[in-house]
């Protein structure tokens, strides 16, 4: 299957007076129909670069960027235009028109699409129903909080009929809450209309939530990539590790020695395997971090142990948990 | 109403009809000066928003040269400018005096200084909602008119009101020069033959049309907008 967005070796380079800034150093990446794609990484990374170079908002300065089979650098400014309507976006600031009614907002890519004003009105109406707002119909943006602002963009963004969603940090000015009920929209949308969704976030909790895959970006170079549950069961790079380990970093004692961090899968989260391992060394282990993650709708759950001081013992007991078919990584080389 | 309150400054007949006529004339070329500055203001002042650094389609050559034209006009005394101009004014109009004639050099100055004022309101509309409108397939025409314009509303009213009583006030200096209107009346009649109650007369009315358009201007400038919570 080919797949909806094929970046390849894309480069983004902005000339600033005095240095050139590379936004983005040869990335490589495959989204296919159907796709939550999550892009995380910190704020500077080059992920809203990223996201503006799939619609060309920005225009690479370097490699190829394919959506729905259409090479984009090869369009003329007007099919470019044409392009854009298939690949909607949304932002963290909704960037909805301020003088406009709620149904006028969701009216404006009808009308610049010249459709008319009685059949955009009604197809308006359709689409705020999907996000729940029809009674904020004729309300103002400035009269609506935040996730109301941000259910508007999302019916905004269907009324062009999209095949591809941007996300732009669209939770990011929302809180948890609110950013959980936008997040069950995204994945409504996803599953009912079949649009592919890429997400750009900086929050683990986001892709978590919703996401199916996932690209790792930092510094402008893509790090890692893969499905979810690939990259939180064993995340390689630096940078994965340090996005996957944010909610425990914090404690100190475990920085300490002999830590382990173990992640389970779903045919082992039912079987005792710490209650067991503590049975069968006959030695207590100290858990110091333990929780369960819903990871696309699939319960995951993440340990951080202690072991005993014994070296040896200590071995054996890796040993046994690897043995489980679990996730095991020490810790102790992660101390950033 | 306006008569009876006139008399009470001691004018006579005759020059209440003399004053009254000077609103008349002051009004007309405010009001004249403005719509024609907007109608070569307003395209100048897009034009140097879409082509300018930050615009949606940048282009440094047209820009600088609407720039450089917008600063040499405004950098022009406006006395200066009337008399310049007076050849071309016979040339449109016949004549270079009175009330009508003096369209011309004010339109000519309200112009540029009304382009800026139009790039500077344009330029507060948010990137983002430009690059939403982008994303959506927006072409450009669509987005000066139903972006830039919409969105920017409040602030080119606002403009609007004060560049309409910039006007106002450059059309009373044209009175050095027979403009016509109030303060062609304040010059003759209040300076050179020293009558200081025409003179008081026609300042009052002065500004109390500023306070008019003022209020006018912020009053329509209010209703549009709809970005305050009700």
């Amino acid at each position: 299957m080919e797949p909806i967005i094929k970046i390849e070796h894309l480069n983004k380079e902005f000339k600033m007076k005095d240095t050139d800034v590379h936004a983005l150093q040869d990335v490589s990446l495959d989204i296919y129909k159907g796709d939550i794609y999550g892009i995380i990484g910190m704020s500077g990374a080059g992920k809203s670069t990223l996201v503006r170079c799939l619609n060309f908002l920005e225009r690479p300065t370097g490699g190829k960027v394919t959506v729905n089979g259409k090479d984009l650098s090869a369009l003329s400014e007007t099919d470019l235009r044409k392009a854009r309507k298939d690949i909607g976006m949304i932002f963290q600031h909704f960037n909805l028109l301020m003088q406009r009614s709620v149904i006028d907002n969701v009216c404006f890519p009808m009308e610049i699409a010249g459709m008319n004003r009685r059949e955009a009105r009604k197809k308006a109406m359709e689409y705020l129903k999907i996000v729940d707002l029809e009674e904020k119909a004729k309300a103002y943006p400035a009269q609506l909080s935040g996730g109301q602002k941000q259910r508007v963009a999302i019916a905004r963004v269907l009324a062009s009929d999209p095949k591809i969603l941007l996300c732009d940090e669209a939770t990011s000015a929302l809180d948890p809450q609110t950013t959980k009920s936008i997040l069950q929209l995204l994945k409504q949308i996803n599953r009912e209309f079949g649009i592919t969704i890429v997400v750009i976030t900086h929050e683990m909790a986001v892709v978590q939530e919703i996401c199916s895959h996932v690209a790792i970006i930092d510094q402008g170079n893509l790090v890692e990539h893969g499905t979810v549950e690939e990259i939180f069961l064993a995340p390689k790079s630096r940078e994965a590790k340090r996005l996957i380990y944010q909610g425990y970093e914090k404690v100190a004692e475990m920085k300490g020695k002999r830590c382990v961090r173990i992640a389970f899968s779903e045919n082992s989260s039912f079987e005792p395997v710490i209650g067991n391992m503590v049975l069968a060394f006959k030695a207590p282990v100290n858990i110091l971090y333990a929780n369960t993650r819903d990871l696309d709708g699939v319960a995951k759950g993440e340990m951080v142990l202690q072991l005993p001081e014994d070296e040896e013992l200590a071995k054996k007991m890796v040993a046994f948990l690897k043995n489980e078919r679990l996730a095991v990584e020490e810790l102790e080389s992660y101390v950033s | 109403m306006l008569a009876d309150l006139l008399s009470n400054y001691m004018l006579t007949g005759k020059e209440i009809k003399m004053v009254l006529d000077g609103i008349r004339g002051t009004l007309w070329m405010t009001l004249a000066s403005a719509f024609f500055g907007y109608i070569l203001g307003l395209p100048m002042g897009i034009l140097l928003t879409v082509t300018g650094q930050d615009g949606i389609k940048p282009n440094a050559f047209l820009y600088k040269i609407f720039d450089v034209l917008s600063n040499i006009f405004r950098s022009i005394p406006f006395l200066i400018l009337l008399i310049l101009v007076q050849p071309f004014t016979r040339f449109l109009l016949g004549k270079s005096y009175g009330a009508t004639a003096t369209i011309v050099p004010l339109t000519i100055a309200a112009a540029p200084y009304i382009a800026r004022m139009v790039e500077s309101s344009l330029k507060e509309v948010d990137h983002g909602v430009i690059e939403a409108a982008q994303s959506m397939g927006a072409n450009h025409i669509q987005i000066v008119w139903k972006v830039l314009l919409m969105e920017a509303r409040t602030s080119l009213i606002v403009n609007a009101t004060i560049a309409t009583n910039t006007i106002l006030g450059y059309s009373a200096m044209a009175g050095a020069c027979g403009g016509g209107g109030l303060g062609d009346i304040a010059i003759r009649y209040g300076y050179q033959r020293w009558q200081p109650h025409i003179l008081l007369v026609t300042v009052i009315l002065l500004i109390i049309l500023a306070q008019m358009i003022q209020m006018i201007g912020m009053f329509i400038a209010r209703m549009v907008d709809r970005r305050r919570v009700k």
